[in-house]
């Protein structure tokens, strides 16, 4: 009884893995066969690097919204990095530990509110203040990036508080017990000890931020132009995807697909550097 | 001549639980006083409770008096940054950091704000020498010390905390799982070590502090049953728990 339901579960979880793995893997091939002869008949040099997007007279440049995606994923982790590691590490080293405790639930619950709600305050609240203080059309590049910044630090801040955590008790006992205050063991012991840690952290969210499009849709401002400053309104790889898919056809088609293969790569790129960071950690131990 | 260190009537609480009930010994400047007892006899809670590494610890609480050269070490004035600078500790899981060799034993001066190279080397040859550890290590002192052995690690957290040059040592059981051969270069770095500092010596080896300790401490389930030279807590003792215990007939 108990080894034959033992191995019903097996068999039904090895299915659902299965089932998993090759919706993924339908979704890629897919993604690649309506792209990829696309990017081989323009070219990738011409696709990539050539800032002329006109779909209708056959000009498919995107570097107009590679430069916008860079600049907001930047502008997001520039916002995000420092307050998602600062906070985990004032969390988990200095807060008392029931704030912890009851801190990291409520974080992570953060990353559970629709990205519509993060665009919506973007519009309301922030986009008006930044007309207002610095000019331009508040809907920007900049304000894409400081709501991203806020959406990806539940995932930066999570993964770091378990870095952190990870770290013996014993590295800091013994940096203590060689006269380091508290502030200098977490900083030269400890936040080296989780260091791969609070990099792939970073990277993931990086990674969320990248790939976010709602928000950014409601908050970035859209322009298919270079952004010549963070102030200027810009559209993201992702944002163009969305905004063009409902009524594009043929070359036009295809060219969104190739858009898409070049955000399925540079996400992969990303997780592959996370999780190789991560298993750095893993190895050194 | 006044002890190096006086602890009154020192207990320690962890929740409710008082670990250690009321000890009050001294110890002698320029001595190794070994402390043995069987495990859970507080041993440990004693000796962190020297360079107050016990608040450390969640739900811990320390009652009574220690003074190290007459300063009341949990008195209002005492900072226990500064007395763990003072007082070096090298725990029973030998851990060093996760730093090279080198910067593991430069740690300490470093954060007393040595910065001058040449001084920094120099401390680094001598503490690893004092450690009995140069020599193995010296073509390495680049690599990661936590990829030495067990007993290497041990002899290099020993002299990390040589050179913060503390007047006080203390010693969590600083051979468990060493070799005899480490075990012997440990003792023997103590003996030269004495001549500048004073050590405490935790151990569950018996015969180790009966060899490397000047007087003895015997404890049980959180009790001092009895301190005196090592040689007369050996033959002669007066507890006949003490007895008991360096005859190996306990329990
Ligand atoms: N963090 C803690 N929380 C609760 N109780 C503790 C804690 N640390 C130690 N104790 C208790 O204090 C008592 C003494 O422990 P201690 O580690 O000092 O013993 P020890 O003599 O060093 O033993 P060993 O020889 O095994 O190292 C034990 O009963 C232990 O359960
Ligand atoms: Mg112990």
């Amino acid at each position: 009884m108990k080894a034959s339901s033992d191995a019903f579960v097996r068999r039904l979880l090895l299915a659902v893995a299965c089932t998993t793995v090759l919706c993924l893997l339908v979704i890629a091939a897919f993604i690649f066969k309506e792209g990829l002869p696309f990017l081989l008949k323009v070219g990738p040099g011409n696709f990539l690097f050539s800032s002329d997007w006109r779909p209708d007279s056959g000009h498919y440049g995107i570097l107009p919204m590679l430069v916008s995606s860079l600049y907001v994923t930047f502008g997001a982790l520039l916002v995000g990095a420092p307050l998602g590691i600062a906070g985990a590490i004032f969390l988990s080293e200095f807060g008392p530990p029931a704030l912890a405790r009851v801190a990291k639930p409520a974080i992570e619950l953060l990353a559970g509110i629709p990205s519509v709600v993060f665009g919506f305050i973007g519009v309301m609240v922030l986009a008006p203040i930044i007309r207002g203080a610095a000019g331009g059309p508040g809907l920007s590049i900049l304000a894409a990036s400081l709501v991203l910044g806020v959406m990806i630090l539940p995932t930066i801040m999570s993964i770091s508080i378990d870095a952190l955590a990870a770290v013996p008790q014993s590295y800091r006992e013994g940096a203590l017990a060689l006269g380091a205050t508290k502030w200098q063991a977490v900083r030269m012991v400890v936040v080296k000890a989780a260091g791969s840690g609070l990099l792939a952290g970073t990277i993931l969210g990086m990674g969320r931020a990248v790939g976010e499009t709602m928000a950014v849709i409601m908050v970035a401002g859209n322009a298919v132009r270079m952004p010549r400053s963070v102030l200027d309104s810009g559209r993201t790889l992702t944002a163009n995807i969305a905004l063009e898919m409902g009524y594009a056809t043929g070359m036009h088609r295809q060219a969104l697909f190739a858009t898409g293969i070049v955000l399925f790569v540079f996400i992969m790129i990303l997780n592959g550097l996370a999780s190789s960071a991560l298993k750095r950690r893993a190895g050194k131990r | 001549m006044t002890p190096k260190v006086e602890v009154r009537d020192l207990r320690v609480f962890f929740g409710g639980e008082e670990a250690l009930r009321g000890v009050s010994l001294d110890i002698a400047a320029n001595r190794i006083l070994g402390v043995i007892g069987p495990a859970g006899s507080a041993k440990t809670t004693f000796l962190r409770a020297l360079d107050r590494m016990n608040e450390l610890k969640a739900g811990c609480r320390t009652a009574g008096r220690v003074l190290v050269d007459g300063e009341d070490v949990y008195g209002p004035a005492c900072d226990p940054v500064a007395l763990r600078k003072r007082v070096g500790m090298v725990f029973a899981m030998p851990v060093p950091l996760p730093l090279s060799i080198y910067e593991n034993v430069v740690y300490g001066p470093r954060l007393n704000g040595v910065r001058n190279k040449a001084e920094l080397d120099g401390l680094v040859e001598e503490c690893l020498r004092a450690a009995f550890l140069w020599d193995e290590v010296k073509d390495r002192l680049g690599g990661s010390g936590l990829k030495l052995s067990g007993g290497q690690q041990q002899r290099l957290c020993l002299a990390r905390t040589l050179a913060m040059r503390p007047e006080l040592i203390l010693l969590d059981e600083p051979c468990s799982g060493l070799d005899p051969i480490s075990t012997a270069r440990i003792e023997e770095a103590l003996s030269l070590l004495k001549e500048r500092h004073t050590i405490v010596l935790v151990t569950n080896n018996t015969k180790q502090a009966a060899r490397a300790s000047d007087e003895t401490a015997f404890f049980l389930m959180g009790e001092l049953v009895e301190m005196g030279p090592t040689g007369r807590i050996f033959t002669n003792p007066s507890d006949k728990r003490t007895e008991d215990y360096v005859t190996g007939r306990f329990g």
